[in-house]
């Protein structure tokens, strides 16, 4: 007991320091902001003001404060049955719910009505999607261009690599963003009825994942495989964009296009199937 | 009564400041009750105090952002200091935040320590939850303020993804295009549902504004709302304690409120606080100018999100490639992994102490803590969850893995969906194993 008076005077001394700590380094962040600030600097300076501060004000509570540990006693929380009964009476009778069946139906019946009405304006937030979930700026004739909107050229894409296009005059379309990529013509093994589509080689998928609708960036040249980055969803170039590997399910719908005589590109259509993600009434 | 003399000889500014609320407020009694009341001492009280304080932070260093940040996709061109941008086309929300990190003074640093408190935010309540959730406080009648700290958790996640979304750079992007698909997947509304919140088609105008509102209006009011009632039953219900000592279902033991309890706590809020900032002031977050502005055809790889989120895109990567169609309805491959897989853990999640109680039977109140161990069923469902999360977050930076260990993605990701199932029932056969061993060997000492 005898050397406790000692203690407490260092611990108190201690705290001390460390307020005075937190005023230099509150002085000094003010002197950093005003010669042009640092952000680590700052950062560290705040740190300092913040902690110092705190480390003294809990040595202060634990050290230098009497703080007994004590019993207080729970008290049941439910109330008085007669109270509880009371307010129920309170609530009921002298309104006279139960009585007026009638009025309490009409009532709610005012209310349901007054909230269906105030609700509606939610319906100003959006469109109701209607059939641009399923088409795109894409139609026939329309030219291939690059993302600054000038017409991408057979010549400009050496084999075995690809070109993110757009229909000219919609440059940097989500919806309508389209890979261009060339392979050699023999080895698409594309479905009968697309010969056509693909020109030379040079074939076109949406770019949108079928998945949860990123841009599908990656391309594995070697495998001639699409990955999409977000959830590595793969798809076969060869086989018509089909998915071989990842969460996603439906193939990237092919972009029916024509090689022109001056060497650019024209759509011969829309995409067959929406592009994007799928959606419940997506078949109708 | 009215004119009591209360300026005695020997009182003080504090005494008469007192004095004078009081004749008017009769503030004195109630004050004096709440600064004896008591509260338990165990430093896993302390979680839910931590979170509450980094909401502290968030809004104090929020308000300053507002300050400078414009909800605005409208294009300008960057002509900033920062050089490797100048000259892009960069929407009004990039040019905002790019300025306030790189010509607001401190304004960096605000954003750092803004986005770190979130952060850290998410990860005190989940962790104060894990508490709550094993020592079976949210039992009778705490279920009440389970469902208000659930609310608050969800508030949280909320305003995590909306805040990660304002800057308008690359990654964001990409994470609102993952969200509109996810919207996109709810049975039979989701197109018009993901119409109406993001006002069309992504990517659409009114978005950010959107968010914006959402981020520091709406999900603010209803977490102050939801906190303060948080606070008022767990005031109103008294602090549960752990067992051992004089500690009965029928009392309370800890110390007084003022000033012991004060005292430790604005110290623990001051602690917070420096920690976060000398984070945020020496470890750089979300630099937005490395990722660039969002452009809807582009994609920054590897794209993480935030912790709290990875689950989810761990989950919408594991999923199954299956899109049936049913009487000429496509079911998207991202309703089971984007919907049904949240819906099932969330629900589970809130309703959990209405589900315990009905399979243990157990209506009963309780004031004093179980330990884990005491509820070994209880620690191998929780731990099961839990390891399902780890997974889920794991496979959420599968890429990013795969190239760290050598591995094919593909490989990783097969590995992954086998262990989503295996390894959560692994680790609860082991920790009920350990439980029931545990109990027992307590239930021995006592004889």
């Amino acid at each position: 007991m005898s050397r406790e008076p000692v203690r407490r005077s260092r611990v108190e001394w201690l705290v001390a320091a460390l307020f005075g700590l937190t005023a230099l380094a509150g002085v000094g962040l003010l002197l950093v902001y005003v010669l042009g600030g640092q952000t680590q600097v700052e950062g560290v300076l705040l740190a300092i003001a913040l902690g110092s501060l705190g480390v003294g004000i809990v040595l202060w509570a634990q050290d230098l404060m009497v703080t007994p540990v004590v019993v207080e006693e729970r008290h049941p929380y439910g109330s008085d049955p007669v109270i509880a009964a009371d307010l129920d009476a309170t609530l009921d009778e002298e309104a006279g719910f139960t009585r007026r069946r009638l009025l309490v139906g009409m009532l709610l019946t005012a209310l349901a009505g007054l909230a269906a009405a105030l609700a509606i304006p939610v319906l100003s937030l959006g469109p109701a999607p209607g059939r641009e979930l399923f088409t795109t700026a894409w139609r026939p004739g329309k030219r291939l261009v690059g993302a600054d909107g000038t017409p991408i050229r057979a010549t400009d894409i050496p084999i075995d690599s690809l070109v993110t296009v757009f229909p000219e005059g919609d440059a940097g379309s989500a919806d309508s963003q389209t890979l261009l990529i060339r392979v050699p013509p023999g080895l698409l093994r594309l479905d009968p009825s697309r010969a056509s589509w693909a020109p030379e080689g040079y074939v076109a998928y949406s770019k949108v994942c079928t998945h949860a609708g990123c841009p599908v960036g990656l391309y594995r040249a070697s495998e001639r495989k699409l990955i999409c980055p977000c959830h590595q969803s793969t798809f076969d170039v060869l086989t018509g964009a089909t998915p071989v590997f990842g969460p996603a399910a439906r193939a990237l719908p092919q972009l029916p296009i024509r090689l022109q005589d001056d060497g650019t590109f024209v759509a011969d259509g829309d995409f067959p199937e929406p592009v994007g993600p799928s959606f419940w009434n997506q078949t109708s | 009564m009215t004119d009591r003399p209360r300026s005695d000889a020997g009182a003080t500014e504090l005494d008469r400041l007192i004095g004078w609320l009081d004749e008017r407020t009769g503030f004195a009694e109630v004050a004096r009750g709440a600064l004896r009341k008591v509260f338990p001492d165990h430093w896993s009280f302390l979680l839910g105090e931590v979170a509450l304080f980094c909401y502290v932070v968030l809004v104090a260093t929020g308000v300053f952002l507002t300050f400078f940040f414009a909800a605005d996709s409208r294009p300008v061109t960057y002509d900033g200091p920062y050089v490797p941008l100048r000259g892009a086309q960069v929407s009004a929300a990039f040019d905002s935040v790019m300025r306030l990190s790189f010509e607001v003074r401190a304004g960096l640093l605000m954003r750092q320590i803004h986005h770190w408190a979130a952060v850290v935010f998410v990860a005190a309540i989940v962790i104060h939850v894990c508490r709550i959730f094993f020592t079976g406080a949210f039992r009778r009648p705490r279920e009440i303020n389970w469902l208000v700290g659930f609310g608050i958790l969800v508030l949280a996640l909320a305003a995590g993804f909306t805040g990660y979304s304002l800057p308008d750079d690359l990654l964001s992007g990409t994470g609102l295009r993952i969200f509109y698909s996810v919207a996109e997947a709810i049975p039979f509304i989701g197109p018009w549902f993901a119409y109406l919140f993001f006002g069309g088609e992504f990517p659409t105008v009114e978005l950010l504004g959107r968010l914006y509102v959402f981020h520091i209006m709406l999900i603010p009011a209803l977490m102050i709302g939801g906190i303060t009632v948080h606070l008022a039953i767990l005031w109103i219900q008294k602090h549960t304690q752990y067992p051992g000592g004089r500690a009965r279902e029928t009392n309370v033991v800890g110390r007084h409120f003022w000033p012991g309890q004060v005292f430790r706590s604005t110290g623990l809020f001051l602690l917070t606080a420096a920690i976060i900032a000398v984070v945020g002031g020496l470890v750089q977050i979300n630099p937005v100018w490395v990722y660039g502005p969002f452009v809807p055809f582009a994609v920054s790889s590897p794209a993480q999100p935030d912790w709290y989120i990875g689950w989810l895109e761990g989950a919408l990567r594991l999923g199954p490639n299956w899109e049936p169609t049913i009487l000429g309805v496509t079911i998207p491959s991202l309703f089971l992994p984007g919907i049904v897989v949240p819906t099932v853990l969330f629900g589970g999640f809130a309703l959990w102490p209405f589900i315990e109680a009905r399979l243990s039977g157990d209506h009963r109140e309780h004031h004093i803590l179980q330990w884990p161990w005491q509820a070994p069923a209880r620690l191998a469902i929780g731990s099961a969850v839990l390891t399902l999360f780890v997974v889920l977050t794991i496979a959420g930076g599968n890429d990013v893995l795969a190239v760290f260990l050598h591995v094919g993605v593909e490989e990783l990701t097969q590995t992954l969906r086998i262990l989503a199932f295996v390894a959560p029932l692994i680790v609860a056969a082991i920790a009920y194993r350990l439980a029931i061993e545990r109990r027992r060997r307590d239930a021995e000492e006592e004889q």
